[in-house]
């Protein structure tokens, strides 16, 4: 029993990590439609960002406050200067533009930093904590921690701010949102910063576990694609709730299906997607897309 | 008084094709016109030109100021509501969400809770929704949202397109008796698209008609309506 609530502690904490990531992608996709890959990339580059910040003796949270303002300033110039030229190009041709960015971040932050592998800081102490016979690391319960505090400042924004409810109005009826006074490509390309911000907290988060390097995102980002389908790419809630049960259940099989042990785990993710793509395309939460073809 | 709409050789393009070939008119302040003309006469169009969704040339005036070629959004926040056809309702925002989005453009806030009150007083059941998803409005419901979203704007010119489309006798009756009472209470101006002849005939002072992107008549209401072909054209007897 202890194993098993141990498991799913720990699969919160990661969980957490895929949820801000599966919701940059769902905010973004609700928004334009377009599934970002360079989603991950983007992370991982903000993460270089602070580490850089951090060694050269910035206090952590300090950094993590300025990397956030980075990742939004880069998530908005991204839209206009990459992703704004081709917005009226068919959707495939904006999702290769965006590969296309993956591979330039990826190639990027290894010419800048090298592949080698970095440790990077946790803000939380060593410590593991205590709760009768489970033991949690005290950076897996911040994890946790600094991801709700974001949802909840996010759940804010939208729901209570001007700026929120264009940004809702915008991703909903574009046309509509333009005569009611809306720049609905700025509140595009708003959205995009926010998507990043996003991403750099999950970057920030998750590389004190597997270390920093160029490609640690690319395993988080298919497990933040399974999040989202599981959760519907339309319903942010959805997608955090996606990210948490990917979390659990990625832990769970791990630990009690044997011959998947941790090499095998990324293909769950794989089978999360293809289950749910089967039974309800949609996600859990989701609605099924009506479009004009 | 300069006139609240001035257009002058008004074409609009969509792509290459042209919809509207040099159409002209104007409105007083105060005025209720009404564009008449058969599917694909270019009535949206005008609409759309008027503000800013199509490519246009010619020349738009807005209280004697020249709008043609500003953006959306601009010409928006100079007080020009536009309720589309189809509504535009955002289906997951409350109906009270929906109408903070109409008050977006405003620079003027001071008065939100009145204007609340005023559209609540227009529309009572969208009170009584205030809570719930546009989504789940009846049709009628969600047209009386489309006007009052507009209002929201506290706009001087209301551009309405085809606000009967697809609604019960009944609906758009209670629908157009607000819409002539919201002009006498707040004295905005009226450009109304209908396809229902009769009904924006009796609201309108000003009608013209459109033949395939120009105007072949334009006069009062009242002249035009006795006009035998208006009559047989449009009010089907």
């Amino acid at each position: 029993m202890d194993i098993f609530l141990q498991q799913v502690l720990s699969g919160l904490a990661t969980g957490g990590i895929y949820a801000s990531l599966a919701l940059a992608l769902v905010m973004i996709y609700q928004a334009t439609d377009v599934v970002n890959f360079a989603q991950g990339e983007m992370a991982m580059f903000t993460t270089y960002l602070a580490w850089t910040m951090i060694n050269a003796g910035l206090p952590y949270w300090v950094a993590f406050a300025v990397t956030l303002v980075i990742g939004f300033v880069g998530g908005v110039v991204i839209e206009r200067v990459i992703i704004r030229p081709v917005e009226n190009a068919p959707i495939l041709a904006i999702v290769i533009v965006t590969i296309g960015l993956l591979v330039i971040l990826n190639s990027l932050a290894g010419f800048i930093w090298s592949y080698v592998q970095k440790p990077f800081p946790s803000p939380f102490p060593p410590q593991p904590i205590r709760f009768g016979g489970v033991v949690i690391g005290a950076h897996d319960v911040g994890a946790i921690a600094v991801t709700l505090v974001v949802l909840f400042f996010l759940y804010l924004f939208f729901r209570y701010t001007p700026l929120g409810l264009a940004m809702r109005a915008a991703a909903q009826n574009p046309m509509s949102s333009r005569l009611s006074g809306i720049r609905v490509s700025w509140m595009l390309a708003l959205g995009w910063g926010l998507a990043s911000v996003f991403g750099a907290v999950a970057g920030m988060m998750v590389a004190p576990i597997v270390f920093l390097d160029p490609n640690m995102m690319a395993g988080i980002q298919m497990y933040a694609f399974a999040a989202a389908t599981v959760g519907g790419f339309t319903s942010p809630g959805g997608a955090v709730l996606g990210g948490f049960l990917v979390g659990i259940v990625e832990n769970l099989v791990g630990t009690y299906v044997k011959f998947i042990g941790t090499e095998l785990k990324l293909t769950v993710a794989l089978a999360m997607i293809f289950v749910v793509l089967l039974v309800k395309p949609s996600g859990l939460f989701g609605r099924a897309a009506v479009r004009r073809v | 008084m300069a006139p609240i709409l001035e257009v002058e050789n008004l074409e609009a393009f969509y792509g290459r094709t042209k919809a509207l070939h040099g159409v002209s008119f104007a409105m007083e302040q105060g005025g209720i016109t009404t564009i008449l003309g058969a599917n694909g006469a270019g009535k949206t169009t005008t609409l759309r030109s008027i503000s800013g969704m199509v490519r246009t040339t010619g020349s738009i005036r807005f209280t004697g100021a020249r709008i043609d070629g500003k953006a959306t959004e601009d010409i928006v926040a100079l007080g020009i509501g536009h309720v589309p056809q189809g509504r535009g309702t955002f289906m997951d925002l409350t109906v009270e969400e929906n109408l903070r989005v109409g008050m977006y453009a405003r620079k003027d806030k001071s008065r939100v809770a009145q204007d609340f009150e005023r559209v609540y007083k227009y529309f009572p059941r969208l009170r009584e929704r205030r809570h719930q998803y546009a989504g789940t409005l009846s049709g009628g419901e969600q047209q009386m949202l489309a006007v009052s979203r507009a209002l929201m704007l506290n706009p001087r010119l209301l551009l309405l397109d085809e606000p009967s489309l697809g609604l019960a006798p009944l609906v758009v009756r209670e629908i157009f008796k607000i819409l002539s009472t919201v002009h006498e209470e707040a004295g905005v101006s009226i450009l109304i698209v209908e396809q229902n002849a009769k009904l924006a005939l009796d609201l309108a002072d000003h009608v013209f008609l459109l033949e395939t992107g120009r105007v072949v008549m334009s006069g009062p209401s009242s002249v035009l309506s006795q006009d035998d072909s208006i009559r047989r054209s449009y009010l089907g007897y």
